[in-house]
């Protein structure tokens, strides 16, 4: 391929990222405390926005609710904003050791309501 | 007695990609032996989401995880692939050349020892292992007061047992050792359970008759000096705490994936994953190839689909590490007469 118009390839998507209206943020601590803000898309699960931005959650079964590797705590103030979890999210969530404000991720579809939406990631067993 | 197998080919993992495979390498003659840690054929497919529709098979409009093994497993049948499930490859030793590749390949359970002159890795994510909570100190207790799997019900004989969990095995196992056990506790973090219904009802019973305990919470910390189990503190959804005696407990959250001994065998790995070319698909050890979830290359896609192509570019490599004499010709199954006679479809 011509290395211009591989690079055009490669600007192409970027350029539509960059300009496309901005929709919002979540904010992720991760398992060591530090906390992101990550630019969130609208109609991405949750899971996705967090792997997306390359930090350390698993997602093992790319958000078919059967793996609860995407394990969160959501932050208060944000459970009630939430669609409450499906019987199936709830199967999932006994497989882990969970709090009051459990979710999994995969089942979390961003829209600009939760934009600041605040989540820490669940630790993960050996 | 330990076995010892020779073939062409070892496949690890029998999910959909390495069951593709086998058909792939049975056009070209070449036989193969099949490694899978479950007790059953089809990876994740049959694990994880057997009853869910997929709809990007080719082909197919819908099909679900289960049907898609069961295809598959119809498609491969003319070439009477080996299967070796609940086997675990623990070492894959390289006893060949670059150029004439020859592996020692040996499982955990049975010891089966199998000498092949490629190996195809199709683990997917890894080995399904048991998932283990993240719970302070547990690795401390394993094998001798935590257990993540009943081998020997024995074992539990007059033990305070408890067991953590809602599904078909909290509950199966629930039922199975209150018999014996000294005392039974199950431990669950609702009042809801996704096992069987009857088993639910049996559980049920026994609490009611004062049989055994049932508890709601989580563990939140284990007691005992270390390996000697004597209690778990269990925390309520109102955040109070209180311990079960206890002397052994029983986690049962399900599987989940591990890259495990893959990792031991000399493979260049980036992220969990076995880097290939995307010409054959090979590692950098010539004659041991990854396909599907498991590789990565520029451009990767983890569809099941890629897992199909990845497998037959593989294969068109193996051939000339099993036959290195002979010329492949590339042929059709709508025209081959050859092809269709392995494939027992010959007019």
């Amino acid at each position: 391929m011509h290395p211009i118009r591989r690079t055009l390839l490669r600007l192409i998507p970027e350029f539509i990222r960059r300009n496309s209206r901005f929709m919002g943020v979540i904010h992720v601590t991760d398992r060591a405390g530090q906390r992101h803000t990550l630019e969130a898309i609208e109609g991405w699960r949750v899971m996705e926005i967090i792997r997306d931005w390359g930090l350390p959650i698993e997602g093992l079964c790319g958000g078919a609710c059967e793996c609860a590797t995407c394990h969160v705590f959501v932050a208060e103030e944000w459970l009630d904003k939430l669609f409450p979890p499906t019987d199936e999210e709830e199967d999932q969530l006994d497989t882990v050791v969970t709090k009051p404000n459990s979710r999994l991720s995969c089942q979390i579809l961003w829209t600009p309501e939760l934009d600041g939406l605040e989540v820490t990631l669940a630790p993960t067993g050996a | 007695m330990t076995d010892h197998i020779e073939t062409d080919v070892v496949i690890i993992g029998a999910g959909p990609v390495g069951l593709f495979a086998v058909f792939e390498l049975g056009l070209l003659d070449i036989k193969c032996h099949l490694i899978d840690i479950l007790p059953k054929v089809g990876g994740q497919c049959a694990e994880l989401y057997p009853e869910k529709p997929i709809y990007d098979i080719p082909g197919f409009p819908m099909v679900t995880g289960q049907g898609l093994v069961d295809n598959l497993m119809a498609q491969i049948e003319p070439f009477h692939p080996t299967f070796h499930l609940n086997e675990m490859v623990e070492s894959l030793e390289s006893i060949g050349t670059p150029e004439a590749p020859l592996f020692r390949v040996k499982t955990s359970e049975n010891g089966t020892t199998f000498t092949c002159k490629s190996v195809i890795i199709a683990a997917g994510g890894g080995s399904f292992q048991p998932k283990k909570p993240p719970i302070d100190n547990i690795e401390a207790y394993e094998g001798t007061g935590v257990y993540y799997a009943v081998r020997k019900m024995e074992m539990f004989r007059n033990k305070k047992v408890l067991i953590v969990g809602g599904g078909d095995s909290a509950l199966d196992w629930t039922v199975n050792l209150q018999p014996i056990a000294k005392r039974l506790t199950l431990l669950h973090r609702r009042d809801a359970f996704r096992a069987a219904p009857h088993t639910v009802e049996k559980m049920r019973s026994l609490v009611a008759a004062g049989d055994m305990d049932l508890h709601l919470g989580q563990v939140s910390a284990l007691k005992g000096e270390a390996p000697v189990l004597e209690g778990a503190v269990i925390r309520k959804d109102d955040g109070s705490e209180f311990t079960v005696d206890c002397d052994v407990m029983l986690p049962f959250f399900g599987l989940t994936m591990k890259l495990g001994p893959i990792a031991d065998w000399g493979l260049n790995l980036h992220e969990n994953l076995i880097p290939v070319d995307t010409e054959k698909f090979e590692t950098n050890v010539p004659g041991i190839f990854a396909i599907g979830d498991i590789n990565t290359y520029p451009g990767k896609l983890k569809l099941i689909l890629s897992g199909f192509h990845e497998g037959a570019l593989a294969a068109q490599k193996v051939h000339r590490y099993v036959y290195p004499e002979k010329k492949l010709l590339f042929q059709y199954t709508t025209s081959s007469t050859s092809l269709q006679k392995k494939l027992g479809v010959a007019a």
